[in-house]
This record gives structure tokens, sequence and C-alpha cells, in this order.
């Protein structure tokens, strides 16, 4: 039966569950909410002063573990656009709405949704459709992604 | 030093999954963003595969305390308010235009190439204009 499923489904879900857990552990382990918004956001804007070394440190497993796992997978392309203009309007929007909605995929979609937030899922309705009214609008209509 | 080490260990698991998953190629969220396109379902794989952990994790915080001490965080407000909902499209409109949301972003700043640098470093300048912007909205309509 696994033969029928495709590969990238089966490492989502696996990935999915790594996430997951993740999450669990910076809940349990240490009280915290895993969103990649807030705490990337409250070391930039001053707000995360008093817990800035567990932030680091949270974020140093973000970017070291996939530097360790790079080799042993091959060919791995994130297929970015290369226009620049798009990156930055794409990356002002990212920054500036996730930390007006207090989070992102992570902190709204993965740990809001699971304890049946009425906000996580409202968030995650909110840019998972303005997601794809973009790609809709920037791809089909105006061939620009 | 506990809690510095947990929060390595969970961003280590978090980051592992981020690339293992294939969230990291823009390719794939663009593709299940796109539904009217060659819609890619993986996403929803990788969302109900964290959710499931996590749920479990929600649910064994009854009753305890974390392991370092202290208290969870509070259940969550009922309030959905203006800020969530205009935030919340306009980092979708962002996460659709490139494909990155902030977890991966960080997640494939080793081997993603500039463009990844272009955009980590445009959403940490979004990040600090953020409260500007929010004032900003609370001046011209308050927040009720």
């Amino acid at each position: 039966m696994l033969n029928s499923i495709p590969t990238d489904w089966l490492y989502g879900l696996g990935g999915g569950l790594l996430i997951g857990l993740g999450g669990a552990v910076f809940l349990l382990g240490n009280g915290r909410i895993m969103g990649a918004s807030g705490i990337v956001g409250g070391l930039v804007d001053g707000s995360g002063k008093s817990n800035m070394a567990e932030r680091l440190a949270f974020l140093a497993g973000v970017f070291l573990l996939p530097v360790l796992l790079y080799p042993m997978f091959s060919d791995v392309d994130t297929h970015a656009t290369t226009n620049i203009a798009v990156l930055i309007a794409a990356g002002l929007c990212v920054g500036v709405g996730t930390r007006l909605a207090n989070g992102c995929t992570s902190g709204h979609g993965v740990c809001g949704i699971s304890r049946l937030s009425l906000r996580g899922i409202v968030a995650t309705v909110f840019y998972i459709m303005a997601g794809g009214l973009t790609v809709v609008l920037f791809r089909h209509l105006l061939g620009v992604i | 030093m506990t809690r510095i080490l947990l929060a390595l260990i969970a961003g280590g698991l978090f980051g592992a999954g981020l690339f293992i998953s294939g969230m990291t190629d823009t390719s794939k969220v663009q593709g299940w963003l796109d539904v009217f396109g060659n819609w890619d379902p993986t996403l929803a794989f990788v969302m109900g595969g964290a959710i499931i952990p996590m749920a479990i994790a929600w649910i064994l915080t009854n009753g305890r305390k974390p392991v370092v001490g202290g208290e969870f965080p509070s259940p969550p407000e009922p309030k959905l308010g203006r800020n969530l909902v205009l935030g919340s499209i306009l980092f979708g409109i962002g996460w659709g235009l490139a494909g990155l949301c902030p977890g991966p972003a960080i997640a494939s700043l080793s081997y993603g190439g500039w463009p990844h640098w272009v955009f980590f470093t445009a959403m940490l300048a979004g990040m600090v204009l953020a409260p500007m912007a929010r004032a900003q909205l609370d001046s011209a309509v308050p927040a009720e």
C-alpha cells in the first residue's frame, strides 16, 4: 500500500511529525509556544530581551540541522525566485504581517490549531486564502512568479 | 542551562522537520496554494503530521508544570481583532509571492543561495517596522 503513496507525502508526514515533536519539546520543556515569527521578531524589535539566549539557541537548531542533513540528500533545490523585487516585497509582507498577527504557520498553524485556538484557526484560514489568491493573481494572471 | 539545551533540541527538531518535509522548497508551498494549477497536497501531510504530537503535548500540559519550571502559556484568547486578520492577510500575500514563511526561511539559509538571504533580510526589516505599522493602524482606526 505504501508504494501507491507519493514519496513526497511520506516525507511530508515524517517531517511534520518532527516539527510537532519540536513544538512538544519546547512546550513541555520550556513552557513556550514554538512560533518562528515570534521567536525571531522578539530578537529584532527588542521585545524578547529577557530570554534572548533561549531564542538564539532555538534558532541555532533550526539553522544547523539542515546544514547536517543537506549532504545526506541528493538534488535538494528550493526553487526560490531570483526576482529581487518579489523577494523583498514578500519578505516585508511576511515580516510585518506575522508580527501584526502575532504568529505564522508554526505559532498560529501548528501550535494554535492543535489546541483548537480560534485565533490560530482564523489566522490560518486568512493566510492560506490570501496566499492562494496571490498565487492565482501573480502566477496565472500576471505571470510574475 | 537545561532551558538553552531544550531550546536547541526543539529548534533542531523543527529545522530537521522543515528540511525533510520539503517545506523549504518554495515550489511545494506555492504548489499547495496553487489550487487552479498543479495542486500539491504535501503541505497538508506536514500540517497533519505536526499537529498530532503537538495536540498530545497540549493534553499533557494539564495538571503539570514545564520541565524547567514556570507556567504553561495561558489558554488562547477568544478575541480575534483587526490586527490578526490584516496581519494574516499580509503574511499570506508574502507567503504566496515567495513560497517562504519564517521557519523555512531560516532553515534554508545555509543551502538556498542568495535569494533566501534577500528574503530573510527583508523579513527582518519588516519585523523591525511592524511595531510602527501597528501604531499607525491603531492611531488611524483604534482597535476596539
